[in-house]
């Protein structure tokens, strides 16, 4: 039975099992209890809920509010948004329901006791750009997971590593097995249905800190890809998974740009004191046509302008803090952006001696990221809204993937791109009640898990611990032995092979056939390694799995990569060998679906359909 | 940059290895107190630093791009909600600010089960709970059916 087979087994048996608490699981939480009365729900957690997911440092802005109430925007309004910044290519009735429902959210938030912040003349909140309304968000997390805490049982420091599947109905979810970072115990969750509501991928592509800095990284480093990987793993239909985001914030710290976009108008140019976003649209125009002329410029043309900038050698791209802030009011809201969500950029302006009422601060677009949650839709293959989505988008139950009594909420969601918070949140209530409906209507048909398979998950998981184990005995000390390779050092190779070869920073994000097919052929040698991960203990050991998890969405995201023959998002990455946009061909969404046995991937389109005028 | 523990103040008690989203404060086997075992994959979200009772722990800048002699402190009061920060800049200039954390008592979220439980037919609307009150419209949108020949 292998080195582990007398370790601890604990068997959690649920109705519903929520994968991660971060705003995606706590609205699941919440509402699976609104509606499920009598059913145990349960909440494995990575972390500690109190302070997990993206949301962990605070935030500063809530940045999908409708503002219906006053009549402030509409639903469709925000679609025509959403399709406008990703270039045309979004499930409009993932975005619709997302954005009818997500202002119950953000009035719930304020009477639980989230300080938001209001506009002194109209009483109505502080707008910071259309979509976005100003915080004293220091505890949003905290106080988002007091909400979860009283729905749900929620078992922190679980490191989730597979689902696990029925054993008499294919495709169909029984739950999920992973172990207890802190105690080593190996669980088993036996539930009918799951909600997938883990983080996206931070540490897929190399950063471009070095040394301790990358852990400054723009997404949380906790968020290792558990959102794609879990699916992937069960065959579930992945979209959009090229489409990764990058992003233009200040550099190194990688503060928070919207207020002062937004709210206090600072301005940015290069380091002539030019503007030249504008003088750029007709290059832009070449490249991706009608888009170009999309209001407000897409992310990813912004993107674009700023580093055809630097790439012309007119760099540092200043922000000009400096003329922005005019009273003291301004400075004040300036600095809580960053003390609420961003402290280590307050570091970098300490450490430097840059003051931003005085000095303007540099620029830079980050590595890219993989989600689902931001200005990018990365994700699975979701039933939609049973009353608005088109026939080909559902399937039963709202934002069900393509596995039976599988639900995914925030990153893990693909085609649905700006969520945020707020919006991930509602996302988790979504599917926490559809969830609820799945196992009311399952009534009698409790999952069955496969021993045998649990056994084989077991030695599994555990085999990094024996590895090291056996092998730490070859060397002296030091950390370069022919037996194993550190989870940090296949991260780094990982990361290696995804800025190379797949468009990251080392590249200006250009890449091409002939160069995914080559990172294809390396990652596949890295996943072969994988099976030689040496764990010194249990945090090494979740830091393997969470390797795993990264280097398999990377592998779903060069293929995707590859399959997509066309630049659709050029700021995000650019094909060198397909350098346009090309809607006759490519105006879908890009599938894949991985199965795991014949380790076989099997890409194919699906329809955009567009649901509003 | 990591964040790092003062070895006079800190006791042991572990509240940071309790809070510490990453998995990097550990407490150290001989010293007994905490550490930070991974300072490449701190955040410096400060979740430790708010929670340490003793004030013990604290952020020196990435060693990669922050030039030493600053330092940001943070004092985060749930009787009072309020968060308290003072930035002390390389050339000495401070700075400091407070912030309100939250509106209400902590432990005051009214939890879902003591709502008047929905009816059964509920389960069928696209209506979540709480809903159409808490979205402060009469009804919530929806969109007319789907229209294949338009899409």
């Amino acid at each position: 039975m292998g080195f582990f087979s007398s370790r601890k087994i604990r068997f959690v048996d649920a109705d519903i099992l929520i994968v991660g608490g971060g705003f995606g699981g706590c609205g699941a939480a919440y509402e699976s209890r609104y509606w499920g009365r009598n059913l145990k729900i349960v909440v494995a957690e990575k972390a500690n809920i109190e302070r997990s997911g993206a949301v962990a440092h605070g935030l500063s802005a809530i940045n999908c509010y409708m503002g219906m109430r006053w009549g402030e925007n509409q639903p469709d309004d925000f679609v025509r948004y959403v399709r406008g910044d990703l270039m045309g290519l979004v499930r409009e009735d993932l975005v619709f329901d997302i954005a009818r429902h997500v202002d119950a959210t953000v009035h719930k938030f304020e009477e639980w006791g989230l300080p938001i912040m209001k506009n002194p003349e109209t009483g109505r909140y502080l707008r910071e750009g259309k979509w976005q309304v100003m915080i004293h968000g220091e505890s949003y997390k905290p106080i988002i997971a007091e909400a979860a805490r009283k729905s749900a049982e929620v078992i922190n420091r679980i490191m989730v590593t597979h689902l696990l599947m029925d054993r008499t109905r294919a495709n169909r979810v029984a739950g999920a097995v992973g172990f207890n970072v802190r105690d080593g115990a190996f669980y088993v969750f036996r539930a009918k249905a799951v909600i997938n509501a883990a983080g996206g991928a931070s540490h897929v592509f190399r950063p471009r800190s070095v040394g301790e800095g990358m852990g400054r990284t723009w997404y949380a480093p906790w968020s290792s890809a558990s959102a794609y990987a879990l699916l992937i793993q069960a065959g579930a239909k992945m979209i959009q998974m090229e489409n990764r985001i990058v992003l233009a914030r200040f550099k190194d710290g990688y503060g928070p740009v919207g207020a002062w976009f937004l709210l206090l108008k600072a301005f940015v140019t290069n380091a002539c004191g030019e503007h030249f976003e504008a003088s750029m649209l007709e290059e832009m125009k070449a490249l991706v046509g009608k888009y170009a002329e999309t209001a407000p410029l897409p992310t990813c043309l912004r993107n674009h302008a700023l580093l055809q900038e630097i790439k012309a050698g007119k760099g540092p791209i200043y922000m000009h803090t400096q003329d922005a802030i005019d009273t003291h009011e301004k400075e004040t809201i300036s600095w809580e952006d960053f003390l609420d969500m961003t402290v280590g950029q307050a570091v970098v302006w300490a450490s430097q001696n840059i003051d931003p009422k005085e000095t303007p601060s540099e620029l830079i677009t980050s590595e890219p990221y993989v989600m689902g949650s931001h200005a990018t839709c990365s994700g699975a293959w979701a039933s939609g809204p049973e009353d608005c989505a088109p026939a080909d988008y559902q399937w039963g139950y709202n934002r069900m993937t393509t596995v039976d009594g599988l639900f995914g909420a925030g990153d893990t969601i693909g085609g649905s791109a700006h969520k945020f918070s707020s919006g991930s949140f509602t996302e988790g209530r979504i599917a926490g009640k559809s969830a609820v409906k799945y196992v009311m209507d399952l009534a009698g048909s409790p999952p069955q898990v496969d021993e045998a398979e649990i056994n084989r998950l077991r030695d599994r998981i555990f085999q990094p611990l024996a590895t090291y184990a056996v092998n730490r005995n070859e060397i002296v000390a030091g950390s370069v032995a022919p037996g194993y390779l550190s989870p940090l050092q296949g991260l780094q190779r990982l990361e290696k092979i995804m800025d190379e070869y797949v468009g990251g920073v080392s590249m200006f994000y250009v890449t091409s056939g002939p160069m995914l097919n080559r990172g294809l052929e390396l990652l596949r040698m890295l996943a072969e390694d994988l099976e030689h991960l040496g764990a010194e203990d249990l945090h090494q050991l979740q830091r393997a799995w969470e390797l795993h998890h990264r280097v398999l969405t990377a592998e779903a995201v060069t293929r995707h990569t590859l399959f997509r023959e066309e630049t659709r998002w050029p700021g995000y990455y650019y094909r060198a060998d397909h350098p346009k946009l090309v809607d006759p061909d490519w105006h879908v969404f890009t599938a894949s679906r991985y199965d795991a046995a014949e380790n076989d991937w099997q890409m194919s389109r699906l329809p955009v359909h567009h649901i509003i005028a | 940059m990591p964040t790092f523990t003062y070895m006079t103040r800190c006791d042991g008690c572990g509240q940071c290895v309790d809070i510490c989203p990453s998995d990097i404060m550990h407490i150290d086997p001989v010293y007994r107190r905490s550490y930070n075992i991974e300072p490449n994959f701190c955040w410096e979200c400060y979740s430790c630093v708010k929670a340490c009772p003793q004030h013990a722990i604290d952020v020196r800048g990435y060693a990669d791009f922050a030039p030493l002699g600053h330092s940001v402190r943070v004092l985060r009061e749930e009787a009072a909600n309020t968060i308290s920060w003072k930035i002390r800049y390389r050339d000495g200039r401070v700075k400091a600010f407070t912030f309100p954390i939250r509106t209400t008592p902590w432990g005051s979220i009214k939890p879902p089960s003591a709502y008047e439980a929905p009816g059964a037919d509920a389960m069928d609307s696209p209506l979540l709970a709480h809903e159409p009150a808490a979205l402060m419209v009469a009804t919530l949108p929806s969109l007319p059916p789907f229209d294949p020949k338009r899409g």
